[in-house]
Order: structure tokens, then C-alpha cells, then sequence
């Protein structure tokens, strides 16, 4: 099972929009490093034959009735925002200049 | 009633508070009060509270005696006092789940544990102190400084759910909930001397609690005795129609099974695979005295091979991280929390990155990267593909066990608290803490937590794990309620009594 480098790391960090320090990415390698080496053994033994279990649970998809029922008022839903303008979520832009 | 007065409030047992509110011996408003003036007096040195609503609180202890005095009926939990986790939502209140990204964040909403709390009277002190989004095993991952454990105020009060353990045994509350993905309910129960429970996944709503890792949390009850478990257990339980997750069944009878008190004829399986390296030595020694306890009650005892158990430690560490990673990709600086860098060039998805390496402390971090490369596509199969074939082994191993025995037991956790800062910077050890509790959330049974005395080499409580199949959780509270009961006849007090001052 192969390691993890700081190059690896640092791009997990971008995948998940994590502008991760210079020391933070060399001290998450070393002990990614370590744990993986620690659970990799998962592999070793759950053969073919074994159907993964993602749920303790049987889930079927729940429906409820189309009916208009009391919800948040739009304060409410943005009372929480960073920023906020014309009842709506105001975000940094989105679309580069190009 | 009047022995109970002579006892200062706070040290009641919720069952009793109820009762002593009911008859009229004392106001919730004055129950209320004292744990309050308690909060005040001591949490500074434990900070289990992150947060004390005053005025909440007095308003709904007023609401329950004017109740009273109108003659209504009172609920079995009317007026108690309880410490919640501040990964439940609360309307009007502050819920941050110990993270600088959620500081100052009030939700406009409560889940539906908070509600059902509020429907019976609860009196909701305030929001306790966790590890960031619920991920640790020592409540020293918290953005707003760690917790100290009320027996030793230098170690931990074991994690995440390690402010509503300490505001129990500090008595600043006699009634709290945990929530417990990987033992953090029943891990903290072990350390701090008190009672913690893990209901089947599914049978408390997760409505309004902040996702860490969703096919593993589950919500509980946290209290000083095994009764009053049980009370807030049926306080909380039952189906929620907005959590697509939560089971349609009827509540286990959890309350009559905590005041039966016999045991005799249950068959207990002890699993052999909990004990060897790594296991304490006082830890081991309550352990073999309790199923020796549980002989002499009446159980038949049988020892249980679980093979599949010694990989549910690394399966969970793939799995819960995995969900982590994707359910904490809402924590995006647009809709609510912290935002930083936003100053006018950079664009959403440049704040979103700076926001979350500001907001999210190392632990997360941690999981979040080990998360996305478990799931990333050249390593699916070999991580996150096979550890979810072990958890159908687990499930299989619990399944072969309980076809034999009524309850498993096993000790809660390897070792009683250790020191805050000794496994800080050492993720292996510090998951080590999980061991044993870890295999019930693979599989989403019931389990339990309970003090069963002191390790004699440190004088530190040590816990012992009852673990029943799914919604067959009564059984948790029918053993639990017969071995408090046996132990306190023994020691002639709650072991709560032997813990230091504060």
C-alpha cells in the first residue's frame, strides 16, 4: 500500500478547499503517513465474496404529502449569513475575468 | 422527601428532582437556580458550558411551576435540569459544535431533540463544551479550550462528548445528551463515573444535529444513574418524520427495565477480543469483578469470540472521516458561519478555502484530507470500498453472538483518563481511546456505558460496556439497573460520592 507525500496532501487540500499552511502540510503528511499505514490492513481481508455495508440501516427514500406548510421567513434563512443583500445570500464572485 | 432536602439539590438524581418538583417539596425555579449558582461556582476551573442561558433557563423552569400551579399534569421530566451538547441546534441560542467556523451562529431552528426536551419540561442550562464537530476522543479539540475531568481536573473527560460528562459528575447538571459516532457518549460515561448510552442508530432523531458522520451518529442520554437514563432515553426516542434515517417502532421499555433489577437467567457473552496489550491493569481488574458481579446475580456468563471486532478501529477510521469530508463541504462561507478573506477580488472559491483553514482546527483538517483521499478514485476499493465489507463482518460477528447471548460485555475503554496534552499529537494513540465502543456504530446497535468503581492504581472511575442488538435496548438498562443497584449496596453510596471536591 503506498504512502502518502506533501505533494499528495497538498493537493487533497485543494480538493477540499483547505488553503493548508506550509508546516501544516508537512506535519499532516507525516501523520497521514501514519495512519494510514495503521488502517490500510482493511483491505487485507474483506474478500470478494463479503457485500460492503454502507448503512446500518435499510434505507428507502421517504416521501411526505405536496401540502404548504409554515417554514422560515427569509430573515430567518439569511439571519445566519456572512453577507446578505436584496433577501438573498451575497457571495464573492464566482466567474473569473476570462 | 424530607432526607432529600437535606442533601444539597444538585446532587440529586434527576427521578428524584421530578418527583420533589411534582409534589410541590421544592420550585423548578429553585432547582434551576441551583444548579445555575453551581455552574458559576465551579465552571470556570471544569468549562463543560460553553454556553449558560439564564434566562432561558429560568424562563422554562417558571413555565413548569406555573404548570403546576394550574394543576396540569407534569411529565416524568418535568423541570429537570439538563446540560446539552452543543451539537444540537437551538432556536435563539448559540450552537458553534466547539468550532471557531460556527462562532457566534444562532440557528433559527431547534432539532427535534431540543424540541422534544422542551415538550417535557427540560429545563436546558445551557450548550456544553466537545471536541470541533464532535471529532475526538478528549474534548481537547475544542476551539474553545479543552475540558477538565471533575476527578482529576489535569486529565481529560474523554471526548467529544466530554463537556456534558464533566457537567454530570461536577454536578452542574444531573441530566445531559452526548452523541456518540465512534464512543462518545459511552467513552466520556467511562472516565468521568457516570452513565452513557448509545440508543440503536435510527431511534433518536438526527434532525437538527450537526452532521459529522451520518450512518454513524447517533444522539443519547447522558445522566448519574441508570434510571435517569432511562427517563431521558423516553424523553428523546421515537420516530421523526424529518430524518429520513429514524425508525418507525416502538420505544424499547427502557424505563420499566431500569427498575426490574434482575437478571436473573440472561445469558451475558464477555467478548474475548476486549483485553490484552493495551488494557490497564485496574481496568481489567473492575472488569473480571463486575461479570463475577453478574454471576452472582443470576446471569449466565459465556465467553464470545468476536474476530472481525480488531478491524473496526481502522474501518471506522476510513469510514467516519470519508462522511466528514463530504458533509463538512457545507461549512463553504456563504450561507452561515465565519467568512474570511473576502475582500473584494478574491473569488468564492478562494474565501471558501481561506474561511475553512481559519474556521476548522487540526483534527478536522486531519479528517477532512484523510476523508477525500479514502474516497478519491485510485484508492475507493482499497480503503473506503473494504471498510465497509468489514463492517458486514462486524455486523455478521455481532449477529453469530447475539444468537446466543442476550447482552455482550466488554470493558468501555482500554484505560481510565489520561492527560490532557499526552496523546494531543498523536492521532493513533488517541483513537486508541475508541476502541472497544467503535464495532456498536459499525453496526448501529444499542449500548451502554456504566461505572462499575476505581482503578486502584490511579483512583480514577473505569466503565463497564453492555451491548444489546438493535431496539432491543432495554436489555442495556434491565443489566445496568441491576449492577448499579448490586454496587451501590456494596459501597453503600453512588460512586460519584469518592470524587474530589471542587
Amino acid at each position: 500500500m503506498p504512502g502518502i507525500t506533501r505533494e499528495e496532501v497538498a493537493h487533497l487540500a485543494r480538493l477540499s478547499r483547505l488553503e493548508l499552511q506550509a508546516e501544516e502540510l508537512d506535519h499532516f503528511a507525516e501523520q497521514l503517513d501514519v495512519i494510514i499505514g495503521a488502517v490500510a490492513r482493511v483491505s487485507e481481508v474483506a474478500g470478494q465474496d463479503v457485500p460492503p455495508t454502507s448503512h446500518p440501516l435499510p434505507l428507502t427514500n421517504v416521501m411526505r404529502p405536496d401540502e404548504v406548510r409554515p417554514s422560515l421567513t427569509p430573515e430567518q434563512a439569511l439571519s445566519g449569513a456572512p453577507a446578505a443583500e436584496e433577501q438573498r445570500f451575497r457571495v464573492p464572485q464566482i466567474l473569473g475575468e476570462d | 422527601m424530607t432526607e432529600l432536602i437535606k442533601t444539597p439539590i444538585i446532587k440529586w438524581a434527576a427521578a428524584k428532582t421530578a418527583e420533589a418538583i411534582k409534589s410541590g417539596e421544592v420550585s423548578a425555579v429553585e432547582v434551576a437556580q441551583a444548579h445555575l449558582d453551581r455552574i458559576d461556582a465551579v465552571d470556570k476551573k471544569v468549562n463543560a458550558f460553553l454556553h449558560v442561558d439564564t434566562e432561558g433557563a429560568l424562563a422554562a423552569a417558571k413555565a413548569v411551576d406555573e404548570k403546576r400551579a394550574k394543576g396540569e399534569e407534569l411529565g416524568p421530566l418535568a423541570g429537570v435540569p439538563l446540560a446539552l451538547k452543543d451539537v444540537f441546534t437551538t432556536k435563539g441560542v448559540p450552537t458553534t459544535c466547539g468550532s471557531k467556523i460556527l462562532e457566534g451562529w444562532i440557528p433559527p431552528y431547534d432539532a427535534t431533540l431540543t424540541a422534544r426536551l422542551k415538550d417535557a419540561g427540560v429545563v436546558i442550562l445551557g450548550k456544553t463544551n466537545m471536541d470541533e464537530f464532535a471529532m475526538g476522543s478528549s474534548t481537547e479539540n475544542s476551539a474553545y479550550g479543552a475540558t477538565g475531568n471533575p476527578w482529576d481536573l489535569s486529565r481529560i473527560p474523554g471526548g467529544s462528548g466530554g463537556g456534558s460528562a464533566a457537567a454530570l459528575a461536577a454536578f452542574e447538571a444531573p441530566l445531559a445528551i452526548g452523541t456518540d459516532t465512534g464512543g462518545s457518549i459511552r467513552q466520556p460515561g467511562a472516565v468521568t463515573g457516570t452513565v452513557g448510552v448509545k440508543p440503536t442508530y435510527g431511534s433518536v432523531s438526527r434532525y437538527g444535529l450537526v452532521a459529522f458522520s451520518s450512518s454513524l451518529d447517533q444522539g443519547g442520554p447522558c445522566a448519574r444513574t441508570v434510571l435517569d437514563a432511562a427517563l431521558l432515553h423516553e424523553a428523546i426516542a421515537g420516530h421523526d418524520p424529518l430524518d429520513s434515517t429514524s425508525i418507525d417502532a416502538p420505544v424499547p421499555p427502557v424505563v420499566a427495565a431500569a427498575k426490574m433489577r434482575d437478571i436473573r437467567g440472561m445469558r451475558i457473552g464477555v467478548v474475548k477480543e476486549f483485553a490484552g496489550e493495551g488494557y490497564q491493569a485496574g481496568v481489567m481488574q473492575r472488569f473480571h469483578e463486575s461479570v463475577e458481579l453478574l454471576r452472582e446475580l443470576g446471569a449466565e456468563v459465556v465467553e464470545v469470540s468476536c474476530p472481525s471486532f480488531t478491524l473496526a478501529l481502522p474501518a471506522y477510521y476510513l469510514i467516519a472521516p470519508s462522511e466528514a469530508s463530504s458533509n463538512l463541504a457545507r461549512f463553504d462561507a456563504m450561507r452561515y458561519g465565519l467568512r474570511v478573506g473576502d475582500n473584494g477580488n478574491r473569488s468564492a472559491e478562494e474565501v471558501t478555502a481561506l474561511t475553512r483553514e481559519a474556521g476548522f482546527g487540526p483534527e478536522v483538517k486531519r479528517r477532512i484530507i484523510l476523508g477525500t483521499y479514502a474516497l478519491s478514485s485510485g484508492y475507493y476499493d482499497a480503503y473506503y470500498g473494504s471498510a465497509q465489507k468489514v463492517r458486514t463482518l462486524i455486523s455478521r460477528d455481532f449477529d453469530a453472538a447475539f444468537a446466543g447471548v442476550d447482552v455482550l460485555v466488554s470493558p468501555t475503554t482500554p484505560t481510565t483518563a489520561f492527560p490532557i496534552g499526552e496523546r494531543a499529537d498523536d492521532p493513533m494513540a488517541m483513537y486508541l481511546a475508541d476502541l472497544c465502543t467503535i464495532p456498536s456504530n459499525l453496526a448501529g446497535n444499542a449500548a451502554m456505558s456504566l461505572p462499575v468503581g476505581l482503578a486502584p492504581e490511579d483512583n480514577l472511575p473505569v466503565g463497564l460496556q453492555i451491548i444489546a442488538p438493535a431496539m432491543a435496548d432495554d436489555r442495556l438498562y434491565r443489566v445496568g439497573g441491576a449492577v448499579e443497584a448490586a454496587l451501590d449496596d456494596k459501597w453503600g453510596h453512588p460512586l460519584l460520592e469518592e470524587a474530589p471536591a471542587l
